[in-house]
């Protein structure tokens, strides 16, 4: 059954919000979304764009109170 | 109050110190105790495996007894847990003993896990063991040329030792005479040459001008040996005759075994350090699932906060600060230069262009660890 997993990478300079969702990956099975929340407006470009070069599935990002939240599915 | 620290690490070692300090009278009287529980009677300096791994550090430099960076008070045995009962508020070791607590901090550290990806352990080398460290020099020693690839796993420890490692066998191959026949590609997961922007905006320009090429978005998905190629999540090839990598890590088996957090990394609040849904566990290091640097930094400055806050609860019943996202990490950028980089949850870091003078610095820390494990720096 897949679930939703919560990332919260807020406040993450290094490893960041990409590198939290790249390891948060691994933990996930094929089907769970994850939703990351990211304090860098850049995860908003970045995360996309790798989740379309590896082929997961990009759902969803929003901004509320300088928050970004960028909901993915893993699909491979 | 029975004090349990499980794991006898860096972040581990400080906070038992830095408790001993603040806690003499209480330790005396009988009011407190502090136990420590290890794996190993043996204390490793791990950042000194990337000099091992490059000649420039010995196997014995990187060792000291475990209980002699001890404060006296702090009782210790070599005799690992195996059980967590955290509802019952005790652990059970290996030795078949049983130590209840009243606090527990847990501070086991993270493993390399090279063998997740299909043929990297086979056809790697790496640095994160001595075993590793030292079959990675003596391959060093013998590679006459060719290409030399460096992979990233996620998460890793020490945020810095892929730029690090890059850097220093630069200026091996260099002082080896063996730069004309030698390429090195560097490869890293996320889409800048490092994590930290700040970071990435000093390292590009730094491999545009010694010639080392890059390539980023490149997650390993597995490594053909017989080709020698590593394949990339992202759909990419890059060829190697010599693959150096950092590795993906996870936390302790016995934690997964435990069921204590997915991949071995505890649930912790960002803050206050204790484990979700527990008020008396505590996490430090490796161990947390945090979002910040896998590093000896972190360990370093978790501890000494944690360490304030028990030292509190003992004394009055309640903690007293948070813990901000502090990380340092010095940034070794050949054999020569270094910066460093210093950051927290709300400040991204500003490194300066290396000097000669900080990685003199770094070489003296790699000294004067003992003094910090000790509590003393």
């Amino acid at each position: 059954m897949s679930t939703r997993k919560l990332v919260d990478a807020r406040g993450s300079f290094c490893p960041g919000p990409l590198m939290e969702l790249i390891a948060a990956m691994k933990a996930a099975q094929i089907g769970d979304e994850l939703e990351v929340l990211s304090s860098d407006k850049g995860s908003a470009h970045d995360i996309p764009e790798w989740i379309n070069k590896v082929k997961h599935e990009h759902i969803e990002t929003r901004e509320e109170d300088g928050v970004w939240h960028v909901i993915v599915r893993k699909a491979k | 109050m029975r004090i349990l620290i499980v794991g006898g690490g860096m972040g581990g070692t400080i906070l038992a110190n830095n408790l001993a300090r603040r806690l003499v009278g209480e330790l005396r009287s009988g009011k407190a105790r502090i136990t420590m529980l290890s794996a190993s009677d043996k204390h490793m300096y791990q950042p000194g495996l990337l000099y091992l791994a490059v000649g420039r550090m010995t196997p014995d430099e990187l060792y000291r007894d475990q209980r002699s960076l001890l404060e006296p008070g702090i009782e210790f045995h070599a005799d690992p847990v195996e059980t967590f009962e955290l509802d019952k508020n005790q652990v059970k070791t290996k030795g078949g003993k049983v130590h209840a607590y009243d606090v527990i901090v847990i501070a086991t550290g993270s493993r390399p896990v090279a063998e997740e990806i299909p043929g990297l352990a086979e056809n790697a080398e790496q640095f994160y063991t001595e075993e590793s460290a030292l079959k990675m020099f003596k391959r060093l020693q013998a590679f006459q040329g060719g290409k030399v690839l460096i992979t990233v796993g996620v998460p890793h420890k020490c945020p810095m030792a892929p730029l690090e490692i890059t850097f220093m066998l630069y200026d091996y191959f260099k002082d080896r005479g063996i730069l004309d026949k030698t390429q090195i590609h560097y490869t890293y997961p996320v889409g800048r040459t490092h994590s930290l922007e700040n970071v990435a905006k000093w390292a590009t320009p730094e491999m545009e001008r010694l010639g080392i090429t890059y390539e980023t978005l490149f997650n390993m998905k597995e490594v053909d040996g017989a080709k020698k190629v590593v394949r990339s999540e992202e759909g990419s090839e890059a060829p190697f005759d010599l693959l150096i990598t950092i590795p993906a890590h996870r936390g302790m088996e016995v934690l997964e075994k435990n069921g204590l957090g997915q991949r071995g990394f505890i649930p912790t609040h960002r803050h206050r350090l204790n484990m979700e849904g527990k008020d008396n566990v505590f996490v430090v290091g490796d161990t947390t699932n945090l979002p910040i640097s896998k590093a000896g930094s972190t360990a370093h400055f978790e501890a000494e906060a944690l360490a304030e806050n028990i030292a509190a609860m003992v004394k009055m019943g309640t903690p007293v600060r948070d813990y901000d996202g502090k990380v340092f990490c010095f940034i070794e950028a050949g054999k020569d230069r270094a910066t460093y980089a210093m950051f927290n949850y709300q400040n991204p870091p500003d490194p300066k262009a290396p000097t000669r003078a900080v990685h003199w610095f770094k070489i003296a820390y790699n000294k004067l660890y003992w003094a910090s494990a000790r509590g003393l720096l």
